[in-house]
Protein backbone atom coordinates (compact mmCIF):
# COMPACT_ATOMS: atom_id res chain seq x y z
CA UNK A 1 0.00 0.00 0.00
CA UNK A 2 0.88 3.72 -0.73
CA UNK A 3 0.12 6.63 1.29
CA UNK A 4 -0.79 9.47 -1.07
CA UNK A 5 -0.86 13.31 -0.54
CA UNK A 6 -2.16 15.66 -3.08
CA UNK A 7 -4.19 18.58 -3.27
CA UNK A 8 -7.79 18.51 -5.00
CA UNK A 9 -9.98 21.33 -6.20
CA UNK A 10 -7.57 23.61 -3.70
CA UNK A 11 -8.07 21.52 -0.82
CA UNK A 12 -5.49 18.70 1.25
CA UNK A 13 -6.62 15.03 1.00
CA UNK A 14 -4.56 12.26 1.17
CA UNK A 15 -5.10 8.22 1.53
CA UNK A 16 -4.00 5.00 1.22
CA UNK A 17 -3.87 3.10 -2.38
CA UNK A 18 -2.67 0.13 -3.70
CA UNK A 19 -0.15 -0.06 -6.15
CA UNK A 20 -3.00 -0.44 -9.13
CA UNK A 21 -5.82 2.18 -7.68
CA UNK A 22 -6.34 4.66 -10.88
CA UNK A 23 -6.72 7.87 -10.18
CA UNK A 24 -10.01 8.24 -11.19
CA UNK A 25 -10.83 5.63 -8.72
CA UNK A 26 -9.25 7.46 -5.59
CA UNK A 27 -11.34 10.82 -6.68
CA UNK A 28 -14.47 8.70 -7.24
CA UNK A 29 -14.73 5.88 -4.71
CA UNK A 30 -12.64 7.68 -1.66
CA UNK A 31 -12.99 11.22 -2.26
CA UNK A 32 -16.34 11.06 -3.47
CA UNK A 33 -15.71 13.14 -6.71
CA UNK A 34 -18.26 11.39 -8.65
CA UNK A 35 -18.35 14.37 -11.30
CA UNK A 36 -15.39 12.48 -13.05
CA UNK A 37 -16.29 9.87 -15.37
CA UNK A 38 -15.55 6.52 -16.48
CA UNK A 39 -16.43 5.74 -20.05
CA UNK A 40 -13.94 3.50 -21.95
CA UNK A 41 -11.36 3.00 -19.50
CA UNK A 42 -8.94 2.79 -22.05
CA UNK A 43 -7.59 6.03 -22.86
CA UNK A 44 -10.10 7.10 -25.55
CA UNK A 45 -13.25 8.77 -24.97
CA UNK A 46 -11.78 11.49 -22.32
CA UNK A 47 -15.04 11.40 -19.94
CA UNK A 48 -12.28 11.13 -16.89
CA UNK A 49 -10.19 13.89 -18.05
CA UNK A 50 -9.03 16.02 -15.12
CA UNK A 51 -6.10 18.69 -14.06
CA UNK A 52 -2.64 17.45 -12.66
CA UNK A 53 -0.18 20.14 -11.99
CA UNK A 54 -2.34 22.42 -14.96
CA UNK A 55 -2.61 19.66 -17.67
CA UNK A 56 -5.15 17.80 -18.92
CA UNK A 57 -5.00 14.13 -17.47
CA UNK A 58 -7.03 11.11 -18.38
CA UNK A 59 -7.69 9.91 -14.98
CA UNK A 60 -8.28 6.30 -15.60
CA UNK A 61 -4.80 5.96 -17.20
CA UNK A 62 -2.71 7.27 -14.06
CA UNK A 63 -2.14 5.38 -11.14
CA UNK A 64 -3.19 7.52 -7.94
CA UNK A 65 0.32 7.09 -6.69
CA UNK A 66 1.92 9.07 -9.57
CA UNK A 67 -0.47 12.05 -8.71
CA UNK A 68 1.60 11.79 -4.82
CA UNK A 69 2.20 15.33 -3.54
CA UNK A 70 0.45 16.92 -7.31
CA UNK A 71 -2.20 19.89 -7.80
CA UNK A 72 -5.19 18.12 -9.12
CA UNK A 73 -8.33 19.63 -10.57
CA UNK A 74 -11.57 18.17 -11.09
CA UNK A 75 -15.06 19.25 -12.82
CA UNK A 76 -16.51 20.03 -9.15
CA UNK A 77 -13.70 22.78 -8.75
CA UNK A 78 -14.81 24.40 -11.76
CA UNK A 79 -17.54 26.21 -10.74
CA UNK A 80 -17.22 29.94 -9.43
CA UNK A 81 -16.63 30.73 -5.45
CA UNK A 82 -20.10 31.81 -5.55
CA UNK A 83 -21.54 28.34 -7.14
CA UNK A 84 -22.62 29.89 -10.07
CA UNK A 85 -21.41 28.11 -13.03
CA UNK A 86 -17.95 28.89 -14.85
CA UNK A 87 -17.83 31.07 -17.83
CA UNK A 88 -17.19 27.51 -19.98
CA UNK A 89 -20.13 25.84 -17.73
CA UNK A 90 -22.05 28.77 -18.84
CA UNK A 91 -21.29 28.37 -22.30
CA UNK A 92 -22.39 25.17 -22.42
CA UNK A 93 -25.78 25.65 -21.56
CA UNK A 94 -26.13 28.43 -23.10
CA UNK A 95 -25.27 26.74 -26.26
CA UNK A 96 -26.85 23.35 -25.46
CA UNK A 97 -23.64 21.84 -25.68
CA UNK A 98 -24.67 18.58 -24.18
CA UNK A 99 -27.56 15.96 -24.64
CA UNK A 100 -27.28 13.02 -21.87
CA UNK A 101 -24.17 14.75 -20.27
CA UNK A 102 -21.86 11.77 -19.77
CA UNK A 103 -18.92 13.29 -22.02
CA UNK A 104 -19.67 16.81 -20.35
CA UNK A 105 -16.92 16.94 -17.10
CA UNK A 106 -14.39 15.98 -19.24
CA UNK A 107 -15.24 18.05 -22.19
CA UNK A 108 -15.24 21.07 -19.72
CA UNK A 109 -12.13 20.00 -18.26
CA UNK A 110 -10.30 19.92 -21.77
CA UNK A 111 -12.03 23.16 -23.02
CA UNK A 112 -10.47 24.82 -19.64
CA UNK A 113 -6.93 23.01 -20.73
CA UNK A 114 -7.10 24.12 -24.42
CA UNK A 115 -8.43 27.96 -23.93
CA UNK A 116 -5.48 28.41 -20.61
CA UNK A 117 -3.20 27.52 -23.44
CA UNK A 118 -4.76 29.42 -26.76
CA UNK A 119 -7.49 31.99 -25.51
CA UNK A 120 -8.91 32.61 -28.64
CA UNK A 121 -8.74 28.85 -30.78
CA UNK A 122 -10.36 28.83 -34.01
CA UNK A 123 -13.05 26.37 -34.78
CA UNK A 124 -10.22 23.71 -36.36
CA UNK A 125 -7.93 24.19 -33.34
CA UNK A 126 -10.77 23.38 -31.02
CA UNK A 127 -11.78 20.47 -32.93
CA UNK A 128 -8.07 19.12 -32.97
CA UNK A 129 -7.93 19.77 -29.26
CA UNK A 130 -11.23 17.63 -28.66
CA UNK A 131 -9.25 14.48 -30.47
CA UNK A 132 -9.16 12.76 -27.20
CA UNK A 133 -13.07 13.66 -26.07
CA UNK A 134 -15.45 11.56 -27.24
CA UNK A 135 -19.32 12.51 -27.19
CA UNK A 136 -21.94 10.24 -29.13
CA UNK A 137 -25.01 12.85 -28.94
CA UNK A 138 -24.32 16.37 -30.23
CA UNK A 139 -22.37 15.21 -33.18
CA UNK A 140 -19.64 18.08 -31.64
CA UNK A 141 -21.23 21.16 -33.43
CA UNK A 142 -22.68 22.59 -30.12
CA UNK A 143 -19.77 22.13 -27.94
CA UNK A 144 -17.70 23.51 -30.35
CA UNK A 145 -20.16 26.73 -30.33
CA UNK A 146 -19.76 26.68 -26.62
CA UNK A 147 -15.70 26.66 -26.35
CA UNK A 148 -15.84 29.48 -29.14
CA UNK A 149 -18.35 31.21 -26.98
CA UNK A 150 -16.68 30.70 -23.79
CA UNK A 151 -13.32 31.94 -25.17
CA UNK A 152 -15.39 34.97 -26.10
CA UNK A 153 -15.75 34.90 -30.06
CA UNK A 154 -18.52 35.05 -31.97
CA UNK A 155 -20.86 32.06 -32.96
CA UNK A 156 -23.20 32.32 -35.45
CA UNK A 157 -26.70 31.78 -34.56
CA UNK A 158 -28.40 28.46 -35.88
CA UNK A 159 -29.45 28.27 -39.47
CA UNK A 160 -33.72 28.84 -39.30
CA UNK A 161 -35.50 26.17 -40.70
CA UNK A 162 -36.87 26.76 -44.61
CA UNK A 163 -39.92 28.02 -43.84
CA UNK B 1 -5.01 -5.04 -13.43
CA UNK B 2 -3.49 -7.24 -10.90
CA UNK B 3 -1.94 -5.38 -7.86
CA UNK B 4 2.14 -4.54 -8.01
CA UNK B 5 4.49 -3.36 -5.79
CA UNK B 6 5.11 0.22 -6.29
CA UNK B 7 8.06 2.74 -6.18
CA UNK B 8 8.69 6.05 -7.25
CA UNK B 9 12.65 6.45 -6.77
CA UNK B 10 13.90 10.27 -7.25
CA UNK B 11 17.05 9.18 -9.35
CA UNK B 12 18.49 7.30 -12.24
CA UNK B 13 20.82 5.33 -9.47
CA UNK B 14 17.79 4.56 -7.56
CA UNK B 15 15.54 3.96 -10.13
CA UNK B 16 18.27 0.74 -11.79
CA UNK B 17 19.05 -1.00 -8.38
CA UNK B 18 14.73 -0.71 -7.95
CA UNK B 19 14.84 -2.24 -11.71
CA UNK B 20 17.27 -4.82 -10.95
CA UNK B 21 14.57 -7.51 -9.62
CA UNK B 22 12.77 -10.18 -10.98
CA UNK B 23 9.76 -9.31 -12.58
CA UNK B 24 10.23 -5.13 -12.16
CA UNK B 25 9.37 -3.01 -15.04
CA UNK B 26 9.92 0.90 -15.89
CA UNK B 27 6.64 3.13 -15.64
CA UNK B 28 7.21 6.43 -18.05
CA UNK B 29 3.64 7.79 -18.62
CA UNK B 30 1.82 4.66 -18.76
CA UNK B 31 -0.44 5.95 -21.70
CA UNK B 32 0.47 2.62 -23.22
CA UNK B 33 1.06 0.54 -19.88
CA UNK B 34 -1.40 1.14 -18.16
CA UNK B 35 -4.01 -0.07 -21.07
CA UNK B 36 -1.73 -2.95 -21.50
CA UNK B 37 -1.64 -3.86 -17.79
CA UNK B 38 -5.69 -3.68 -17.70
CA UNK B 39 -6.36 -5.84 -20.43
CA UNK B 40 -3.88 -8.07 -18.63
CA UNK B 41 -1.28 -8.24 -21.00
CA UNK B 42 1.18 -7.14 -19.12
CA UNK B 43 1.16 -8.03 -15.14
CA UNK B 44 4.43 -6.58 -13.42
CA UNK B 45 5.21 -7.76 -9.92
CA UNK B 46 6.72 -4.26 -9.28
CA UNK B 47 6.35 -0.93 -11.26
CA UNK B 48 9.36 1.29 -10.89
CA UNK B 49 8.01 4.95 -11.69
CA UNK B 50 10.29 7.06 -13.58
CA UNK B 51 8.57 10.26 -13.54
CA UNK B 52 9.77 11.79 -10.24
CA UNK B 53 13.37 12.07 -11.84
CA UNK B 54 14.54 15.45 -12.76
CA UNK B 55 17.92 14.53 -14.09
CA UNK B 56 15.81 12.64 -16.77
CA UNK B 57 13.60 15.68 -17.70
CA UNK B 58 13.96 18.75 -20.04
CA UNK B 59 15.27 20.16 -23.48
CA UNK B 60 18.61 21.79 -23.46
CA UNK B 61 21.02 22.44 -26.21
CA UNK B 62 24.63 20.27 -25.72
CA UNK B 63 26.56 21.50 -27.89
CA UNK B 64 25.45 21.41 -31.81
CA UNK B 65 22.56 18.81 -30.39
CA UNK B 66 19.21 18.51 -28.45
CA UNK B 67 19.60 16.88 -25.46
CA UNK B 68 16.21 15.56 -24.44
CA UNK B 69 15.70 13.40 -20.96
CA UNK B 70 13.66 10.43 -21.54
CA UNK B 71 11.33 11.59 -19.09
CA UNK B 72 9.86 14.49 -20.84
CA UNK B 73 6.47 14.42 -22.19
CA UNK B 74 5.59 14.90 -25.24
CA UNK B 75 3.98 17.98 -24.65
CA UNK B 76 7.34 19.64 -23.11
CA UNK B 77 8.77 18.48 -26.48
CA UNK B 78 6.29 20.08 -28.33
CA UNK B 79 6.39 23.13 -26.51
CA UNK B 80 10.47 23.62 -26.16
CA UNK B 81 11.74 22.29 -29.09
CA UNK B 82 9.34 24.58 -31.49
CA UNK B 83 12.53 26.83 -32.30
CA UNK B 84 15.38 24.47 -32.09
CA UNK B 85 13.59 21.72 -33.90
CA UNK B 86 10.24 22.13 -35.23
CA UNK B 87 10.34 18.78 -36.96
CA UNK B 88 10.11 17.25 -33.94
CA UNK B 89 7.96 19.48 -31.92
CA UNK B 90 5.54 18.92 -34.81
CA UNK B 91 6.01 15.50 -34.58
CA UNK B 92 5.26 15.44 -30.50
CA UNK B 93 2.64 17.41 -30.50
CA UNK B 94 0.49 15.46 -33.04
CA UNK B 95 1.19 12.39 -30.75
CA UNK B 96 -2.37 10.71 -29.51
CA UNK B 97 -4.41 13.84 -28.21
CA UNK B 98 -3.77 16.37 -25.82
CA UNK B 99 -4.23 14.42 -22.32
CA UNK B 100 -1.93 11.57 -23.54
CA UNK B 101 0.76 14.37 -24.71
CA UNK B 102 0.63 15.54 -21.31
CA UNK B 103 1.68 12.17 -19.91
CA UNK B 104 3.63 9.73 -22.59
CA UNK B 105 7.60 10.48 -22.65
CA UNK B 106 10.33 10.37 -25.65
CA UNK B 107 11.68 7.67 -23.18
CA UNK B 108 8.73 5.51 -22.64
CA UNK B 109 7.82 5.61 -26.42
CA UNK B 110 11.32 4.47 -27.94
CA UNK B 111 11.99 2.16 -25.46
CA UNK B 112 8.65 0.30 -25.79
CA UNK B 113 8.93 0.65 -30.20
CA UNK B 114 5.74 0.21 -30.90
CA UNK B 115 5.97 -0.46 -35.01
CA UNK B 116 3.40 2.22 -35.16
CA UNK B 117 4.92 4.90 -32.77
CA UNK B 118 5.72 8.46 -33.93
CA UNK B 119 8.99 8.90 -31.92
CA UNK B 120 11.09 5.96 -33.29
CA UNK B 121 10.40 7.46 -36.64
CA UNK B 122 12.25 10.61 -35.72
CA UNK B 123 14.96 9.19 -33.58
CA UNK B 124 15.79 7.23 -36.69
CA UNK B 125 15.14 9.68 -39.33
CA UNK B 126 17.35 12.05 -37.24
CA UNK B 127 20.35 9.59 -36.88
CA UNK B 128 19.38 10.46 -33.01
CA UNK B 129 21.72 8.56 -30.05
CA UNK B 130 19.49 7.13 -27.41
CA UNK B 131 20.92 7.50 -24.28
CA UNK B 132 21.16 4.94 -21.00
CA UNK B 133 21.95 4.23 -17.72
CA UNK B 134 25.46 2.51 -18.71
CA UNK B 135 25.67 4.23 -22.57
CA UNK B 136 25.01 5.40 -25.88
CA UNK B 137 23.50 3.47 -28.76
CA UNK B 138 23.17 4.66 -32.11
CA UNK B 139 19.36 4.81 -33.57
CA UNK B 140 20.55 2.50 -36.25
CA UNK B 141 21.06 -0.18 -33.88
CA UNK B 142 18.55 1.16 -31.42
CA UNK B 143 15.67 -0.23 -32.86
CA UNK B 144 15.57 -4.07 -33.71
CA UNK B 145 12.21 -5.13 -34.66
CA UNK B 146 8.59 -4.49 -33.84
CA UNK B 147 8.54 -3.80 -29.48
CA UNK B 148 12.55 -4.84 -29.64
CA UNK B 149 15.36 -2.77 -28.42
CA UNK B 150 19.02 -2.97 -27.85
CA UNK B 151 18.11 -2.09 -24.44
CA UNK B 152 19.36 -4.51 -21.66
CA UNK B 153 16.82 -5.63 -18.85
CA UNK B 154 16.92 -3.03 -16.37
CA UNK B 155 18.80 -0.37 -18.59
CA UNK B 156 16.51 2.92 -19.06
CA UNK B 157 16.66 5.35 -21.81
CA UNK B 158 17.83 8.53 -19.62
CA UNK B 159 18.01 10.87 -22.70
CA UNK B 160 17.47 11.13 -26.56
CA UNK B 161 20.04 13.63 -28.45
CA UNK B 162 19.13 14.65 -31.47
CA UNK B 163 21.49 16.29 -34.33
CA UNK B 164 19.64 18.61 -35.83
CA UNK B 165 19.38 18.46 -39.62
CA UNK B 166 19.29 21.92 -42.02
CA UNK B 167 15.78 20.43 -42.53
CA UNK B 168 13.18 18.03 -41.86
CA UNK B 169 9.46 17.00 -41.71
CA UNK B 170 7.16 14.59 -40.37
CA UNK B 171 4.38 13.40 -42.68
CA UNK B 172 2.10 11.45 -40.95
CA UNK B 173 -1.28 9.56 -42.25
CA UNK B 174 -2.88 8.45 -39.36
CA UNK B 175 -5.58 5.82 -37.99
CA UNK B 176 -8.58 7.67 -37.45
CA UNK B 177 -9.49 6.29 -34.60
CA UNK B 178 -6.27 5.69 -33.01
CA UNK B 179 -4.51 8.60 -34.25
CA UNK B 180 -1.26 6.61 -34.42
CA UNK B 181 -0.12 6.85 -37.93
CA UNK B 182 -1.10 4.05 -40.36
CA UNK B 183 2.21 4.99 -42.04
CA UNK B 184 4.26 8.00 -41.16
CA UNK B 185 7.50 9.06 -42.54
CA UNK B 186 10.12 10.89 -41.07
CA UNK B 187 12.58 12.70 -44.18
CA UNK B 188 15.87 14.76 -43.17
CA UNK B 189 18.18 16.78 -45.00
CA UNK B 190 22.23 17.42 -43.94
CA UNK B 191 23.20 18.74 -46.77
CA UNK B 192 25.33 15.72 -47.90
CA UNK B 193 23.14 13.10 -46.85
CA UNK B 194 19.48 12.58 -46.66
CA UNK B 195 18.01 10.39 -44.12
CA UNK B 196 14.35 8.46 -44.44
CA UNK B 197 12.80 6.70 -41.46
CA UNK B 198 9.47 5.21 -41.95
CA UNK B 199 6.71 3.73 -38.98
CA UNK B 200 3.47 2.09 -38.99
CA UNK B 201 4.10 0.21 -42.23
CA UNK B 202 6.51 -2.24 -41.50
CA UNK B 203 6.17 -5.80 -39.43
CA UNK B 204 9.68 -5.32 -38.45
CA UNK B 205 8.88 -2.00 -37.01
CA UNK B 206 10.93 1.39 -37.60
CA UNK B 207 12.63 1.08 -40.68
CA UNK B 208 15.23 3.41 -43.15
CA UNK B 209 13.76 3.24 -46.83
CA UNK B 210 17.97 3.39 -47.79
CA UNK B 211 16.81 3.48 -51.66
CA UNK B 212 15.19 6.75 -51.16
CA UNK B 213 17.49 7.97 -49.03
CA UNK B 214 20.12 7.25 -51.85
CA UNK B 215 17.85 8.82 -55.06
CA UNK B 216 17.50 11.99 -52.69
CA UNK B 217 21.12 12.00 -51.59
CA UNK B 218 21.40 13.62 -55.30
CA UNK B 219 18.22 15.00 -56.58
CA UNK B 220 16.14 15.99 -53.22
CA UNK B 221 12.82 16.40 -55.24
CA UNK B 222 9.84 14.47 -55.44
CA UNK B 223 10.54 13.11 -58.82
CA UNK B 224 13.54 11.56 -57.31
CA UNK B 225 11.26 9.47 -55.48
CA UNK B 226 8.36 8.89 -58.14
CA UNK B 227 10.44 6.07 -59.92
CA UNK B 228 10.99 3.86 -56.68
CA UNK B 229 8.90 0.99 -55.21
CA UNK B 230 8.38 -0.42 -52.17
CA UNK B 231 8.18 -4.26 -51.50
CA UNK B 232 5.27 -4.68 -49.48
CA UNK B 233 6.35 -8.54 -48.66
CA UNK B 234 7.47 -7.57 -44.96
CA UNK B 235 4.54 -4.26 -44.45
CA UNK B 236 1.74 -4.99 -41.68
CA UNK B 237 -1.61 -5.83 -43.23
CA UNK B 238 -4.90 -5.59 -41.40
CA UNK B 239 -8.10 -4.46 -41.27
CA UNK B 240 -6.92 -1.28 -41.48
CA UNK B 241 -4.84 -1.42 -44.87
CA UNK B 242 -2.68 -4.25 -46.62
CA UNK B 243 0.64 -4.59 -46.81
CA UNK B 244 0.40 -3.19 -50.36
CA UNK B 245 -1.80 -0.47 -49.40
CA UNK B 246 1.16 0.93 -46.67
CA UNK B 247 4.03 0.42 -49.16
CA UNK B 248 2.03 2.49 -51.40
CA UNK B 249 1.72 5.05 -48.40
CA UNK B 250 5.20 4.47 -47.52
CA UNK B 251 6.45 6.12 -51.04
CA UNK B 252 3.32 8.96 -51.44
CA UNK B 253 4.36 10.19 -47.97
CA UNK B 254 8.08 9.79 -48.53
CA UNK B 255 7.19 12.14 -51.70
CA UNK B 256 5.00 14.61 -49.68
CA UNK B 257 7.47 15.22 -47.33
CA UNK B 258 9.90 15.71 -50.18
CA UNK B 259 7.80 17.97 -52.13
CA UNK B 260 7.15 20.03 -48.30
CA UNK B 261 10.75 20.39 -47.80
CA UNK B 262 12.13 21.02 -51.51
Amino acid sequence: MNSIKMRVNGKEVSGTVEGRTLLVDFLRKDLRLTGTHVGCDTTQCGACVVHVNGNPVKACSMLAAEADGAEVGTIEGQANADGSLSVIQAAFQEHHGLQCGFCTPGMIMAAASLLKENPKPSEHEIREYLDGNICRCTGYHNIVKAILAASGQEVAPPAMAAE
Amino acid sequence: MHNFEYVRPKTIDEAVSALSSDEAQPLSGGQTLMPTMKARLAAPEKLVSLTAIDEMKGVRMDGDQLWIGGGTTHATVARETADSYPALSSLAGRIGDPSVRSMGTIGGSIANNDPSACYPAGALGSGATIVTNTREIAADDFFQGMFMTALEEGEIVTAVKFPIPQKAIYQKFIQPASRFPLTAVFVAHFGDNVRVAVTGASGGGVFRWTEAEEALASNFTGDAVAGLSVSAEDMISDLHGSGEYRAHLTKVMTKRAVDALA
